[in-house]
């Protein structure tokens, strides 16, 4: 990852604010996400993490601060305006279709590269095919990408829940997104799906160049993957920079990875 | 019957490539599923692709005598390596590719490999791992370029592009490629495959065209395949069978080989493709068999019954149908309406519909799940074979297929039994020598040709067909000169489901005794639905309704025995259940989970003692390692018991028993 050209950044958050009612979630949160870079958010339960990566793709709306996402600035996001500028993500409780199938769900994700009307679709004819054969390529080599042509045709209820987490990463992947957001791409799984998942988030980040943020709780598992890292505590910014920096913070070490007991 | 069958001059697999080439450039010669898609390649597109790849490799250095490592799963571009390397005159060494990078090792540096041609960034990243101790590899060719992206070495190659570098060169010189293919002939070494080593270092068996093409024409001959059989590659390349299914027979025979999509895929690949010809060892047939049991059990009740009705109209009449007898005109139509309702389904979901030919081998397959697939209609039949000879030396006759046998002697094959009980044979397919072992190859291979297999067997009197009973260094001799066959019996024991594991004694005693370890889960199970309460392995082990369970076991195989006459007297006379499993940890298993017989032997010495006193029960006290290491105490009564002795009968049985 030393070769990466990580210059211009993609998108900035500056002196975000958001409050539920009377409870302040995220307090002037100001952060950066460069080009081509994993970027990862940690902090104990409760942090905002969640409400953050929320708030970069519009389903939340700050009372306070903007937005900078590929040069344009806004107060906030909507997810339609998200999506369709580059923006997928994945979800901490999966977020898939259960009965539909593993191909059928990274269709979805296909949904906005779709320009074709309604009526050419339903037909299955002309400019409506072309589009479906190109877009199915796409999730074939997704499915190839994520080494999961043994469940194409399952429906992804069924599936365990770490291929589950894949297939949400594949959904995502099919908008082929400048960025991605995975929120705890790895919660619940155990240590060879967890080494299987940072192998695709790395491959995610080398092959295709897509700039990756993301929330993990897992140290080792951060501190390996990320270029950067951003530490948050109730809503407040405790720290940010390299890995080994945000290690050796004493706020960092005293809020969320414990102090050493003699 | 295709031209390329008896045509003698096309006696290396380039030659055989470029006649079909010729001769049916149209014809599918491989297949592969990629992005959700069969992808072919016709003969001609093949023979294309193996051009550009051997000017390519020629172009690398590789040259006459040079060793190939391939590394991968099944894909047609390591398949073409193969017969591009040998276009050369260069000798194509596939490894397994799920070895570890030190195992690999060894083997990349006895074949003395000058270019590793791989599937991907895992095998780029194994072989980087050990270079420093295989200097002599030159270069790394990669099929995948996934993940590779930044690797800077200038050994590390793309196929591809080594491919393109190849088209360059046959621009320049067209006539190179053929010059190098004319030069090669039948002596020369086509394949060298490296024998698992379970016993030693691995050992590098030198194939020479010939014994490779003569054999697998000799298969193909005998079992009339054509070339539009439908073939699924998908066992590992570095095995001998799968150089002898899905790459030798497929050059003789012209017929598509298809590779599957994934490891995990082949299930449901093996559905799409409908293999006409087929081998699997018997661990796969057993699978597959659980698997439509478990579904049935999850079925509902009609179709249940539906299954178990026609089920057992075909375990009255299926193998018969199969083997060409006659059976009643009711039994017949009830069959055609099974087929209709329960065996086509069955066979096409287990991908078998269109099989007519497949084979097993290996290990002793259960005589239930042989007899399940034939009755359905599949004729599957074993084999015998060994590396050393491009596999075969015995296949079952069609019509004459047994679970206890492994056939008459393929064609050529001349087999003949020692003094000792040791199987030997000589074939045109007996292989050159081990790579730089000369002192391997002496002792398994005479000057005149015959091959020692290790193997201790007889041919039955019954049906003349060789019987492999066990590893010749384990057979031993009762003290009435019975022929004490101890895996043999073990593996009738095993084939049980409620027998787990089974240790049989008496080499140099009066008679045959055994120990016995019940499956916990199917024992277990059969407790729960007659309610009998248990705790544990220890208690559900010492009941007496489960000691009758066992017992009835034993004296099923005691009657199964008595039925040959040279195994007969070593009928098990007296046995017992082990208080525990057998177990690694304990050193009683190998790490495979193969039983160390002396070794258990000696643990429990007083318990073979009791086995021959006239004990009813024995008092053991056993030391066990618990998982994390630490051990304890485990004590126990034992219950011994004599079994039923079934006279043994020494006269010819019919064949169709």
């Amino acid at each position: 990852m030393n070769d990466k050209n990580i210059d211009d950044v993609i998108l900035a958050v500056d002196n975000i604010s958001l409050s539920f009612g009377v409870m302040k979630v995220l307090d002037s949160i100001s952060f950066d996400i460069k080009r081509g870079e994993i970027r990862s958010i940690i902090g104990p339960n409760g942090a905002g993490k969640s409400s953050m990566l929320n708030v970069i793709n519009g389903f939340y709306h700050p009372q306070q601060g903007s937005i900078t996402f590929k040069g344009e600035t806004r107060q906030q996001m909507a997810p339609y305006v998200a999506a369709s500028h580059g923006i997928a993500r994945t979800f901490q409780n999966i977020a898939l279709f259960k009965g539909m199938s593993t191909l059928d769900n990274i269709m979805t994700g296909r949904n906005l590269k779709m320009k074709t009307n309604l009526f050419l679709q339903a037909l299955h004819i002309g400019p409506a095919r072309t589009e479906e054969l190109e877009n199915r390529e796409v999730a074939e080599r997704i499915i190839d990408f994520l080494d999961i042509q043994a469940i194409r045709k399952k429906p992804v209820g069924k599936l365990p829940y770490g291929l589950q987490k894949r297939v949400e990463l594949g959904r995502a992947l099919a908008a082929e997104p400048e960025l991605l957001l995975l929120d705890e791409p790895m919660a619940g799984m155990n240590s060879e799906e967890k080494e299987d998942m940072s192998r695709f988030i790395i491959d995610v980040n080398t092959e295709f160049g897509t700039t990756i943020a993301l929330i993990e709780h897992d140290m080792s598992v951060v501190m390996d993957l990320s270029d950067r890292v951003l530490v948050l505590d109730y809503g407040l910014q405790l720290a940010d920079g390299l890995p080994h920096e945000v290690r050796a913070n004493q706020d960092v070490i005293d809020a969320y990875l414990g102090i050493p007991h003699e | 019957m295709i031209q390329t069958l008896n045509d003698a001059s096309l006696d290396t697999f380039p030659k055989l490539m470029l006649s079909h080439a010729r001769l049916r450039p149209d014809h599918d010669a491989i297949r592969e599923k990629d992005l959700g898609i069969w992808q072919s390649w016709t003969w001609a597109q093949a023979a294309g692709e193996v051009r550009a790849l051997a000017c390519g490799l020629s172009s690398l250095g590789l040259k006459r005598g040079d060793k190939l490592a391939i590394i991968g799963d099944n894909r047609p571009r390591l398949y073409w390596s193969m017969t591009a390397a040998q276009s050369l005159g260069a000798i194509p060494v596939p490894l397994y590719q799920d070895s570890v990078a030190d195992e690999m090792a060894y083997v990349l540096d006895n074949a003395d490999i000058k270019i590793a041609l791989v599937e991907n960034q895992e095998q780029v990243d194994k072989i980087l791992e050990v270079r420093d101790r295989c200097p002599r590899i030159e270069h790394i060719i990669f099929d995948e370029s996934r993940g590779l992206r930044h690797y800077q070495q200038s050994f590390l190659h793309n196929f591809e592009k080594v491919q393109a570098a190849g088209r360059e060169l046959d621009a320049s010189n067209p006539d190179f490629f053929q010059q190098q293919v004319d030069l090669s002939s039948g002596e020369d070494t086509a394949i060298m495959l490296y024998t698992s080593g379970t016993t030693g270092d691995p050992k590098g068996v030198v194939l020479t065209n010939n014994n490779a093409i003569i054999t697998a024409r000799n298969g193909v001959i005998r079992e009339g395949l054509g070339p539009d059989e439908e073939v699924l590659a998908y066992l590992p390349m570095a095995w001998v069978g799968d150089n002898l299914f899905s790459y030798a027979q497929s050059y003789v025979a012209g017929f598509c080989v298809s590779c599957p999509e994934s490891g995990e895929t082949v299930g449901q690949d093996l559905r799409e493709i409908g293999p006409t010809y087929y081998f699997a060892p018997p661990r796969v047939y057993e699978n597959m068999l659980t698997q439509v049991m478990i579904r049935m059990e999850d079925a509902s009740k009609l179709k249940r019954g539906i299954f178990h009705y026609f089920m057992g109209h075909a375990r009255k009449v299926g193998v018969r149908i199969l083997n060409g007898e006659t059976v009643s005109l009711k039994d017949s139509l009830l069959y055609s309406l099974g087929n209709l309702l329960i065996y086509g389904p069955l066979k096409d979901v287990l991908g078998l519909r269109r099989t007519r030919l497949a084979y097993t081998a290996g290990e002793a397959i259960g005589p239930e799940i042989f007899d399940f697939y034939r009755s359905l209609g599949i004729n599957i039949k074993q084999l015998y074979g060994q590396t050393e000879c491009m596999v075969f030396i015995c296949v079952q006759p069609d019509g004459e297929v047994f679970a206890d046998t492994v056939g008459t002697p393929a064609i050529d094959v001349e087999i003949e039994i020692d003094d000792s009980g040791e199987i030997r044979y000589r074939s045109p397919g007996v292989f050159d020598c081990y790579y730089k072992n000369p002192e391997s190859t002496a002792s398994t291979k005479t000057k005149d040709g015959w091959v020692h297999t290790g193997d201790a067997g007889y041919f039955d009197d019954n049906t003349g067909h060789l019987k492999i009973i066990d590893r010749a260094k384990d057979v031993g001799k009762l003290n009435d000169g019975t022929l004490f066959a101890p895996k043999y019996i073990e593996n009738k024991l095993k084939f049980f489901s409620f027998i787990k594991e089974a240790v049989l004694f008496g080499n140099g005693r009066d008679y045959s005794t055994a120990f016995i370890n019940i499956d916990l889960d199917a024992v277990g199970n059969w407790a729960e639905r007659r309610n009998l309460a248990y705790s544990g392995y220890i208690d559900l082990a010492g009941q007496q309704d489960v000691f009758q369970l066992i017992k009835d076991c034993v004296n099923k195989v005691n009657q199964d025995l008595s039925q040959d006459s040279r195994l007969g007297n070593s009928q098990i006379h007296r046995f017992l259940i082990l208080h525990k499993e057998l177990d690694a940890d304990d050193g009683e298993l190998t790490r495979t989970l193969k039983v160390k017989r002396s070794f258990v032997a000696e643990r429990y010495d007083t318990l073979v003692d009791a086995l021959y006193s006239d004990k009813s029960e024995c008092h053991v006290n056993t030391e066990v390692t618990f998982e994390d290491g630490r051990t304890g105490m485990l004590e126990a009564d034992l219950k011994l018991s004599e079994a039923e002795i079934y006279p043994v009968k020494s006269i010819t049985r019919e064949v169709a028993a």
